[in-house]
């Protein structure tokens, strides 16, 4: 259609800032207290990965991503944002199919070992995932957002988006196939925070395209995993 | 709803009315008395007298499952009927506004009462009679009094198969939709070759587009007409908040912007309803009482808008 450039971002916004404010404020009332012990385990996933000085799969850190990227296309997308959003069905299904991808090559399989000397791409893996626990909640109540509307890791789709990205960073060798989804998830978070008219909309797209950037460069930089490829 | 056919008698009513005052609006058929009443326009094609402010729901009643703000709806629903407000539009692509509606309806006790007016959204469009079905459902109104194809989404497809419906009593009114002065050229064509009952489109203080071709090629096919985002979703009284009502507002009676914009609005001779829509009970009530009093005459239109201009 001729007219799609007639569009502008709030043209596809159907809902009112408050509704998708009270709808967040709602979510983190009704899974309280998950939200701590969600950062909690994230931390020590990070530690975890960061810390790997011999090759290790780190499957109950993927089983976790694989869970949490499950839980928000469940619980927040087609439980919750997808009354008011009708769109969000559809991300509703690229969470599954991540949440499924990750606990499959991840978890089950072993595939996305963490190891590594420290690099400035290994650091910049470890620095989103940090944002994404601490920076991004952090963040968005220094912008005047009440705590009771912080998105956190785990059970909002930004920051869960952020930290895998991290964690897929950290990891050797990850596939290209498990980047998109985060990516584009964050670039959509990026667009409806716009719409909002949140402050710093754009940072969370931007973070997630840098650790895109350093994913491939880790890809092209490390050795492949043993037992990787054919015989 | 209303039924099905005027009387003849309220035809030639209105009818002598009409011919009286080219485009003045006609009172309307509220059932309350004297100035309270807001005035209403005639449907050409079926006679039906509507207020010439109605309901719109995009954004404001997409609330989703939160119980409080369903509450406020359904108090704005009710401050409009009770007001003398009928027509209430929707789509199947507003979110939960068709449940939130429904609701309201139910609590208002305006069933009976209401000009339904929903939209059908999908394509491909064969599944357009389950979407319409969905939408009366959630509705809870025994059959809708006008159905609108989306944004012209697959008209070429929804188009006969409304017809189809509306010759089988289904439905009483059909119509095709845009926004913003979007595919006015498509728009006109399907306006000249289609026997539609209603188009809907944006017409504002300051988006006027529609007045070149669309809305008097409307007066001319005997089409009636609904704006939309007559106050461009509330960035048109963001504008003009700043700035004090001219001195000629109190001759029409207008203690507000938004009663200004919304008289010009409907006081154009081809509109029949504008659909602003509020989350606010008090908004409501200001925007049915811009469809009472004093009309602008055409002089008067034109200061408006070269006032308008000025700003």
């Amino acid at each position: 259609m001729t007219e799609w450039w007639t569009y502008r971002l709030g043209s596809f916004l159907m809902f009112s800032p408050r509704t998708y404010a009270g709808l967040v404020e709602r979510y983190n009332a009704e899974l309280w207290p998950l939200q701590p012990l969600l950062l909690v385990l994230c931390g020590l996933a990070l530690a975890r990965a960061w810390g790997a000085r011999s090759e290790s799969p780190g499957r109950w850190v993927w089983a976790l991503l694989g869970a949490a990227w499950l839980w928000v296309g469940w619980a927040f997308h087609h439980q919750r944002f997808a009354a008011i959003n009708w769109a969000a069905e559809y991300v509703a299904w690229a969470c599954a199919v991540q949440g499924l991808a990750l606990l499959w090559v991840g978890a089950v399989r072993g595939r996305l070992g963490f190891w590594g000397e420290v690099s400035a791409a290994r650091s910049a893996g470890g620095l989103v995932v940090a944002f994404a626990l601490f920076g991004q909640p952090l963040l968005g109540v220094a912008l005047g957002r009440p705590w009771v509307q912080a998105e956190s890791f785990g059970v909002m789709n930004d920051p869960t988006a952020l930290a895998t990205l991290g964690f897929l960073v950290l990891a050797q060798r990850p596939p290209w196939w498990l980047l998109p989804v985060p990516l584009l998830s964050c670039v959509l978070g990026g667009a409806l925070a716009s719409a909002l008219h949140a402050p710093a909309a754009w940072l969370a797209p931007a973070l997630a395209g840098a650790a895109v950037v350093c994913a491939g460069w880790r890809r092209r930089a490390s050795p492949p995993l043993a037992g990787a490829g054919p015989a | 709803m209303r039924s099905h056919a005027p009387d003849r008698r309220s035809l030639l009513r209105q009818g002598l009315a009409l011919a009286a005052m080219p485009w003045l609006p006609a009172r309307a058929q509220s059932g309350r008395a004297g100035d309270a009443a807001p005035q209403a326009r005639i449907v050409p094609r079926s006679g039906e007298a509507l207020p010439l402010v109605g309901l719109g729901s995009w954004i404001t009643f997409n609330v989703g499952n939160d119980a409080a703000a369903r509450e406020r709806c359904a108090d704005v629903m009710q401050a409009f009927f009770a007001a003398g407000g009928r027509l209430v539009d929707s789509s199947p692509m507003y979110g939960s506004s068709q449940e939130v509606i429904g609701h309201g309806l139910r609590r208002s006790g305006a069933l009976q009462r209401v000009f339904a007016a929903d939209k059908v959204w999908v394509a491909p469009a064969s599944r357009g009679p389950a979407q319409i079905e969905a939408s009366r459902r959630l509705w809870g109104v025994p059959r809708f009094d006008l159905l609108q194809v989306h944004n012209l989404l697959a008209w070429r497809e929804h188009l006969p198969a409304l017809f189809e419906m509306k010759a089988a009593g289904g439905v009483r009114h059909v119509g095709i939709t845009t926004s913003e002065g979007r595919r006015h050229g498509e728009f006109e064509q399907i306006m000249r070759s289609q026997p539609l009952d209603f188009v809907q489109l944006t017409y504002s203080l300051r988006d006027r587009r529609a007045e070149e071709r669309l809305l008097p090629l409307a007066r001319e096919r005997g089409i009636a007409v609904i704006a939309n985002r007559p106050f461009e979703q509330g960035d048109l009284l963001s504008a003009l908040a700043r700035h004090p009502l001219p001195p000629w507002a109190a001759e029409l009676q207008c203690t507000s912007w938004a009663q200004l914009a919304l008289k010009f609005v409907v006081s154009h001779p081809a509109v029949t309803c504008a659909i602003p829509a509020t989350t606010r009970v008090d908004h409501v009530q200001e925007n049915l009482a811009a469809a009472r009093g004093p009309w602008p005459d055409a002089a008067l239109r034109r200061r408006m808008v070269e006032h308008f201009d000025r700003l």
